[in-house]
């Protein structure tokens, strides 16, 4: 019982993580119908942000995350909608695909050239401890993780259902046309959502950073587990994207532990083939909407 | 007319000047990982295989030839590694040294093999040497060399009477993993998980978990060293409260720095060490040091005697011979008073085995701390 509680808590702490990420893939397509295949190199790049800024600035923690978070805002919402989206997307939806990838390999080579090929200690957020509960050695660290990000995505939840601006946003996503004629600046919202999505990775990457170490090419294992998250939740709901986030992780880790460590990507691509089979919008997604 | 002749003079004199630069070098290859899973191990091998080459060379180089190194990425990945090995031997190398991962050595020695070039790795799998290859040559213990020492200390210093094995699934793994479970047997020691994981592997709680439910005496873990750290702080992080025991790959430096204090309390065998009791490798360390601003793990002391190793046997047999290079340097030894570069005392066996010194360690307040020295297993030579 102890271990499945252990294996449940260190599951939803790495799903709450990928729910940020599949969150943002969700949001992206959303709103301006891109699959950023890029989304797990935006995941690896602001705790490179944060490195520069105490390693190479001498910058406290607290401040070089700041910077990150500008720099992400920066790099990965306004220069990335700007220079790659605005223009390719008029051309179609494939275009910006390959163009996401491109900028995937870019951002990954870019970080192994200037930065480093080596994997780098990042550091934690939360001092490490454990916490016994009914037979079960709790990791403190997880549950801080699953404490942050679950506040980050009710605050998102709250901000896009109960503020003025995030249900504009949702008006975009539903049907840009009638919002622009009831006045809503769409292309702005379009910006938000770009940008919402760099706080969302420049999250994920501080929280999953001090585990899995920060390297260059983290991002392919992370973006891969995270459009998995979103197309088994429900790419057209971010709510769907958030569970499906969750479910991953919690199967991954059980799947690791009860059936195959050797074969636990393969559990993963099984429920991806079988969501995709029987529920093809996904298991909390919904045929044929847009909502945000 | 002398006009002309001053300038066919000079064309061929530009002509021969390649040639004439050639015959005053000898060129080596290295084919390493510098990036990809590797890069931390491969970064570190190339680092010290640079810091031999320009001490050889401004010493004057072997028998009067500076040496003329060319890097090659392996990506860490096997198939780049063959082809990497390829475009090295269009070079015309006197020597490869590298890789160090054992899964890219066992597809790429075929070919320097067939090229009669000697090849000298970093690779611990027991296997490499097992293929009846001339040209391959060690620079550190095979796994079949280390792991009766390391399961005598289980045994002897732990007292364990069952353990966990965590390993990776390549060939490095998979041998080490055959290799321990043997020793295990041999000791009637309990093996009571058996747990493979990723090359690459980031996430561990599973893993962890497992481990903690089997409740060894004691854990074996045989991971690469990015995939080392990754597992201590996750362990750390979910409180396992089992010793663990590892070879070099658990223990090196560069592990300490990523899994920082989870690090602490790590024992196990190590075949080489910056932390050896030796004079020799605590020069080399601080030279290592003072160059790069890190401390060097056991691939940079591979790299490093690898390049020694090279002089000393060329030097031996008067020419840059490679049939007579791989001859001579079966069934050897080399001492630090015939050539200090080497660190420390090393024998090679009929197959391209290493044998010397070895050290049990456990890392203590970041550092590890060589706790005993085991005497070299002896070569055998038929």
């Amino acid at each position: 019982m102890g271990n499945v509680l252990q294996l449940l808590l260190a599951g939803l702490a790495t799903g709450a993580i990928y729910a940020l990420a599949a969150a943002g893939f969700a949001l992206l397509w959303q709103t301006a119908r891109t699959i950023n295949f890029a989304q797990g190199e935006f995941v690896m790049l602001p705790a490179f942000f944060v490195l520069a800024g105490t390693e190479w600035l001498g910058l406290p923690l607290g401040l070089a995350i700041l910077l990150a978070l500008v720099l992400a805002l920066l790099v990965l919402g306004l220069l990335f909608k700007r220079a790659i989206v605005d223009p390719l997307l008029p051309q179609g939806v494939l275009p910006v695909v390959i163009a996401t990838i491109a900028v995937g390999i870019l951002l990954k080579e870019s970080v192994k050239e200037f930065y480093s090929a080596e994997a780098q200690p990042f550091p934690s957020l939360v001092a490490g401890g454990t916490l016994h509960l009914a037979g079960a050695v709790l990791s403190l660290q997880d549950i801080a993780v699953l404490l942050v990000a679950g506040l980050a995505i009710l605050a998102m939840q709250l901000f896009l259902t109960r503020t003025r601006l995030g249900r504009m946003m949702q008006a975009t996503a539903q049907n840009p046309e009638v919002a622009l004629v009831l006045g809503i600046p769409t292309r702005r919202m379009v910006l938000y959502t770009f940008l919402l999505n760099a706080a969302l990775v420049t999250l994920a990457s501080i929280l999953i950073s001090p585990v899995y170490l920060a390297k260059f090419d983290n991002g392919e294992t992370l973006g891969l587990i995270a459009f998995i998250a979103a197309i088994v939740g429900g790419f057209n709901q971010i709510r769907g994207a958030i569970a499906g986030g969750f479910l991953v992780g919690v199967v991954d880790n059980f799947g690791a532990a009860y059936l195959s460590s050797d074969y636990r990507t393969g559990i993963l691509l099984l429920l991806l083939i079988a969501v995709i089979l029987l529920r093809p919008h996904g298991l909390w997604g919904r045929a044929e909407e847009r909502t945000v | 007319m002398r006009r002309r002749e001053l300038l066919s003079a000079i064309a061929l004199l530009a002509l021969a000047a390649p040639s004439l630069q050639a015959a005053e070098t000898v060129r080596i290859a290295d084919v390493i990982e510098l990036s990809g899973n590797g890069a931390t191990v491969g970064n570190m091998w190339k680092n010290a295989v640079e810091m031999a080459v320009e001490e050889i060379n401004a010493a004057g180089g072997i028998l009067g030839r500076s040496i003329e190194i060319t890097h090659f990425d392996t990506q860490s990945n096997p198939g780049v590694s063959r082809a990497a090995v390829q475009k090295a031997l269009d070079l015309d190398p006197y020597v490869v040294l590298g890789p160090i991962y054992s899964s890219s050595t066992k597809v790429n020695m075929q070919l320097t093999r067939q090229a009669g070039v000697p090849q000298i790795v970093g690779s611990e799998a027991s296997v490499i040497t097992e293929m009846g290859n001339p040209f391959i040559f060690r620079t550190s213990l095979s796994q079949a060399a280390s792991m009766p020492k390391l399961a005598n200390y289980i045994r002897d210093g732990i007292g364990a009477k069952s353990v966990a094995v965590l390993w990776v699934n390549n060939d490095f793994g998979r041998g080490g993993r055959d290799a321990f479970v043997a020793e295990m047997e041999k000791r009637g020691i309990k093996v009571v998980a058996d747990i493979s994981s990723e090359v690459g592997q980031s996430d561990f709680a599973a893993d962890v978990v497992k481990i903690k439910q089997a409740a060894p005496d004691a854990a074996f873990v045989y991971l690469h060293e990015e995939e080392s750290a990754r597992f201590l702080r996750e362990a750390r992080k979910q409180g396992l409260d089992v010793p663990l025991i590892g070879e070099t790959t658990l223990l090196n430096q560069k592990v300490i720095e990523l899994a920082g204090e989870a690090a602490n309390g790590v024992r196990g065998h190590v075949g080489l060490s910056a932390d050896a009791p030796l004079p020799s490798i605590a020069a080399f360390r601080d030279k290592f040091v003072a160059r790069y601003d890190t401390t060097p793990d056991h691939n940079a002391i591979k790299g490093y005697l690898a390049v020694y190793t090279v002089k000393e046997i060329t030097e031996r047999i008067g020419g840059f011979d490679r049939k007579a290079f791989a001859d001579a340097l079966h069934c050897t030894t080399i001492t630090l008073e015939q050539e200090p570069g080497i660190l420390i005392e090393t024998s090679w066996d009929d197959k391209g085995d290493v044998d010397r010194v070895s050290f049990l360690a456990e890392v203590v307040d970041g550092k590890q701390k060589i706790v005993d020295t085991l005497p070299p297993l002896g070569v055998t030579c038929n």
